[in-house]
């Protein structure tokens, strides 16, 4: 078994008075998909904002491939290319083609030219199916296109992590399959995975691990099948059959 | 007064001949005005706007004492006061850095607080998209936030913009003889309205295409928004 590639130790989180992370410990590793469920406001998000440090922990430590993301002296925005990450809502540059979606990071963060960035960018897009919409603007696209551009867009700066912060919460049940499909692909390409997400499907279907977590805690984490068939804690056999009833 | 003595004190071509040298100089330095006016207030209102995002009280307070000190003052008195004023601290200026200055002042103010607005429409996703993909803070602010916040402050920044084409014509307060103070010149010698009408027709052959360019803007975002 690998080592840890994602390393969170003791991570607490304050928003003013608010306690939204007591204490969260969680390691992934190299090539594991984690799913992340738990109901609204445990805490889920924030966990996945705080490990690429889009949210600044108030207490703990955070490894990611080695690097302390809490370190002073780290390099946030060169720590942050090895870590790709997907939104809920997608947060495509509007102005920009699907092509510049992909090519601006490779541009300006990693210095290619511009023939190179988009050689590169096209590359990425293909592996979401969508070479043929390169030149196409986000307003033209399909909310689960606009999710595949996203992942195209994180994954063509070659990441060591992926996570996905409730990539399809926000999409048409239609629109959902395809987005699942390049996540799976994803993960059959070996990519290490973090999810925050309510397709359980794909949880039981995909998922290594899946980690239930609630007010700010992990209440119980393990393979799908013990979390789902076999929950060992109240809480989560009360969100699991809820969710089920679904 | 017949209809010939009525287009001969308003739209005399004899007239608009002889005054035309002075209301072309008049015309020029408008021209030159606006051309050194326009950037200068935009730049201004760009880094009001962009000291606007940064969240330090140290920062935040003395800029809104700048823009709102610079927004109530008319622009004619702090024309003047700039003018009038700068010698007194031992800085000779020329009319035209007085009117520079005082422009970038006023202006800046205008231009800085639609930028402003226009960077807060951009939501917060586009700079954590952008931050998680390695761009600095400037590199998302210059590639993500600004080129959105531009387009989405558009109508705005070109209606402020022919106000302060037309705002130029206070210039002549200090001396800086544009288009109008150049017609009334042309007016006073030869005892005739044409120089004015000229004036006036002038002013509107410059910005009328710019007030239509504005109006299909805002046509166009109504769409949008619909």
């Amino acid at each position: 078994m690998s080592a840890a590639i994602v390393e969170a130790r003791g991570v607490h989180k304050y928003f003013g008075g608010l306690h939204v992370l007591k204490g969260v410990d969680l390691a992934v590793r190299e090539r594991e998909l984690v799913f992340v469920i738990g109901p609204s406001g445990s805490g889920k998000s924030t966990l996945l904002r705080c490990l690429n440090r889009l949210e600044e922990p108030s207490d703990g430590s955070i490894t990611v491939d080695g690097i302390d993301m809490l370190d002073r002296r780290t390099d946030i925005n060169k720590a942050r290319q090895r870590i790709g990450m997907v939104f809920q809502s997608f947060n495509l540059y509007p102005h920009m083609t699907a092509l510049g979606n992909v090519a601006l990071a490779l541009r300006r963060v990693q210095g290619m030219s511009r023939a190179a960035a988009e050689a590169r960018a096209r590359q990425a897009l293909e592996r979401v199916h969508l070479a043929d919409r390169a030149g196409h603007y986000p307003g033209q696209l399909s909310g689960g296109q606009q999710q595949r551009v996203a992942i195209a867009r994180a994954i063509a700066l070659e990441p060591r992590v992926m996570l996905f912060d409730e990539p399809t919460s926000a999409l048409d049940p239609e629109l959902v399959g395809g987005v699942l499909q390049a996540m799976r692909e994803l993960r059959e390409s070996g990519m290490t995975m973090v999810v925050v997400s309510h397709e359980m499907g794909f949880a039981r279907a995909a998922a290594d691990r899946v980690v239930f977590m609630d007010g700010g805690r992990i209440v119980e984490e393990g393979p799908p099948e013990a979390i789902f068939g076999n929950p060992q804690q109240e809480r989560t056999r009360a969100f699991i059959g809820q969710i089920e009833r679904h | 007064m017949s209809f010939d003595d009525f287009l001969q004190a308003f739209f005399s071509l004899e007239i608009l001949q002889q005054a035309w040298p002075i209301l072309w100089a008049g015309l020029l330095n408008t021209l030159l005005l606006s051309v050194v006016v326009v950037p200068l207030g935009f730049l201004g209102g760009l880094i009001l706007a962009l000291l606007g995002t940064v969240h330090s009280r140290w920062v935040r307070w003395p800029l809104i004492a700048w823009v709102d000190l610079f927004r109530s003052l008319p622009p004619l008195v702090l024309l003047v006061f700039v003018y009038a004023g700068l010698p007194f601290a031992g800085l000779e200026v020329t009319a035209l850095t007085a009117v520079a200055i005082g422009f970038f002042l006023n202006t800046g103010a205008y231009y800085g607080e639609i930028l402003r607005a226009g960077i807060e429409s951009v939501p917060r996703g586009q700079v954590e998209a952008a931050r998680c993909t390695g761009l600095t803070a400037a590199q998302a602010m210059a590639h993500v936030v600004l080129p959105q916040a531009v387009r989405n402050v558009l109508p705005d920044l070109i209606s402020n913009t022919l106000e302060v084409v037309k705002l130029t014509s206070i210039a002549s307060v200090v001396a800086l003889p544009e288009l109008l103070f150049q017609a009334r010149q042309a007016q006073s010698v030869t005892y005739n309205a044409t120089p004015i009408m000229a004036a006036a027709v002038i002013y509107f052959i410059l910005l009328w295409p710019v007030v239509r360019l504005l109006s299909r803007l805002e046509n166009r975002q109504m769409a949008g928004r619909r």
